[in-house]
């Protein structure tokens, strides 16, 4: 008997879940608020449903109602993409150590 | 683009975000860890434009849309003040929400462009996995705009509680699972559209009972939440750097909870059911009688700190409202001039989100090695000669060690009043949060300083 993808993708998944667990538990305390941003920022990797929403069907019809709603979660999902990164980056910049 | 090749690239962008998280582990490495996601997600958009292989008009305003998008996500995070990071992330969060639930939609409305089924016949794995990302990304946004309101104080911080308010949540929950049931076997948009609207009101009723001060809670929750949201649509997608990346936040958010909860000496549970501290205040405040307090100003602090040795800086949400940071920052320098040892001692709670008082000493240029954690610095209390407790009041009660009756009991807290001498800058004698009054007020080695944070720090400066 064949095995269903679906199988294979809750695999990843859980096996993702155990990665995020131990490699979060890694995280130093002094960068829980960059890694809260961080990980907003790669969560927008939503994009990529939004891209498809966008685009599907004929490439004259772009405006029915579902590729309205993929253009709407396509700048949703980029202003999180580009304030996310930016702002992990901006607030990374300032960790600085002593000067000896 | 073959469908196996773009499969191996997600795979390659969902590794690149688990080496941007793993960056974080220490300050050296972080920066470049945001690159790797930056890179991940690079990746990730670049194949998925491969993948549709749709260049025509549609792409220009895709996008068009990806740079309007961008130019205001760049524009804020240039613009956002270091304090106001918790209210911007619960914003960011909301719009991870709303995105999950318009993909989400667009699929219902159109399942031949994923491959789901056609309108009326749609997968039925396909369907719970979409409506499972359309409710929790409903409820992700509304809650978070609930979180964002109330922390850029629109909205009271507060807990609003009600009668029957657990109730009501419990129905709502029941009913989004009875209605997935029933989108099943009827597959009628009428019910989809009803789980997405009862999804937000669900939102904005779990987050409203929650107060203020246990906003770290509420907004790593949420941070988990848009995770498992981003994780269905994964699902209905199909697609590795989804599922991959929406577990990954689902658990990262769903550990800092765990580590806020503790940091508060309190059940997962006991939080989401809100309404805390908003009981205790009358009961407090009759009991109060009139203590003696030892007060001073500007000039004996200075004096205090000169003529010590080592200084520990206890940080709380006060310095963050009264932006104190960079005064801070002055006053140490100037006393390390003198010869004075100084450090800082960080409670896990301290803020209003996880790591909020690690990000505002950094920007007045703290180093980060001068900047202790809870369980690195409790013990030093007891060789200190001063600590100077600027903006935080529960974390500091002895009461929490001391008396099984308080609220706070349990939790952990700094041992602040081992200390030689403990300067406390406050505006009032006013309870915190918990509403419990702070036992270390009223100890003969506490001298109070009453004033706004910044203003007594830089007063404190001058007399240096």
């Amino acid at each position: 008997m064949e095995i269903d993808p679906f199988i294979f993708r809750l695999s990843i998944f859980i096996l993702s879940i155990f990665v995020g667990y131990y490699v979060v538990w890694s995280v130093t305390p002094s960068l829980h608020t960059p890694l809260m941003s961080v990980t907003n920022a790669i969560s927008s990797v939503i994009i990529v449903g939004a891209i498809i929403a966008a685009l599907a069907g004929s490439s004259i019809e772009v405006f029915e109602i579902s590729n309205i709603f993929g253009f709407l979660a396509i700048i949703l999902a980029a202003v999180n993409i580009f304030g996310g990164f930016l702002v992990t980056q901006r607030m990374l910049q300032m960790y600085k150590k002593k000067k000896k | 683009m073959t469908a196996n090749l773009s499969a191996l690239f997600y795979l390659i962008s969902g590794i690149l975000f688990i080496l941007a998280l793993r960056g974080l582990s220490s300050p050296e490495t972080s920066r470049q860890g945001n690159y790797f996601g930056i890179a991940g997600m690079t990746i990730a958009i670049i194949v998925t434009f491969l993948s549709v292989g749709n260049f025509g008009t549609g792409l220009i305003y895709v996008l068009i849309f990806l740079i309007i998008g961008g130019s205001i996500g760049a524009f804020i995070a240039f613009r956002i003040p270091m304090t106001a990071m918790p209210e911007l992330v619960a914003g960011f969060h909301s719009l991870v929400g709303l995105a999950a639930v318009f993909v989400a939609i667009s699929a219902f409305l159109k399942p031949e462009a994923f491959n789901l089924g056609t309108i009326g016949d749609i997968k039925l794995a396909s369907l719970i996995e979409m409506s499972l990302g359309a409710a929790i990304g409903a409820i992700t946004f509304s809650g978070s705009i609930i979180a964002f309101l109330k922390l850029r104080g629109i909205m009271s911080g507060s807990p609003i509680t009600f009668k029957g308010q657990h109730f009501i949540n419990l129905i709502l929950g029941l009913a989004i699972f009875a209605l997935i049931y029933y989108l099943c076997t009827t597959q009628s948009d009428n019910i989809f559209w009803s789980i997405v609207l009862i999804s937000f009101l669900l939102g904005v009723l779990l987050i409203i009972p929650i107060g203020g001060a246990d906003m770290p809670v509420v907004i790593s929750m949420l941070n988990s939440y848009s995770g498992w949201a981003a994780a269905g649509i994964g699902f209905t997608l199909e697609n590795t750097a989804l599922i991959i990346t929406g577990a990954l936040v689902g658990s990262s958010g769903a550990i800092l909870s765990y580590i806020m909860c503790k940091g508060m000496n309190r059940s997962f549970f006991n939080v989401i059911l809100g309404g805390w501290g908003a009981t205790d205040q009358s009961s407090s405040s009759q009991s109060k009688e009139q203590k003696p307090v030892k007060n001073g100003n500007a000039d004996d602090a200075a004096f205090l700190m000169k003529n010590a040795s080592s200084v520990i800086i206890v940080p709380g949400y006060g310095m963050a409202v009264a932006q104190a940071q960079h005064a801070l920052r002055e006053m140490v320098d100037a006393l390390k001039k003198n010869g004075v040892k100084v450090s800082y001692a960080i409670h896990p709670v301290a803020g209003r989100m996880p790591g909020h008082m690690n990000v505002l000493l950094a920007e007045a240029n703290v180093p980060y090695d001068e900047v202790f954690e809870l369980e690195e610095i409790n013990n030093d209390f007891a060789n200190c000669d001063v600590a100077y407790v600027i903006g935080a009041n529960d974390v500091t009660n002895p009461v929490a060690k001391s008396d099984p009756q308080s609220p706070i009991y349990g939790m952990p807290v700094l041992d602040v009043e081992k200390s030689k001498s403990v300067l406390f800058v406050k505006r009032s004698l006013s309870p915190g949060y918990a509403g419990i009054d702070n036992d270390l007020f009223y100890r003969d080695n506490t001298l109070m300083l009453f004033a706004d944070a910044k203003k007594m720090t830089e007063e404190i400066v001058k007399s240096l």
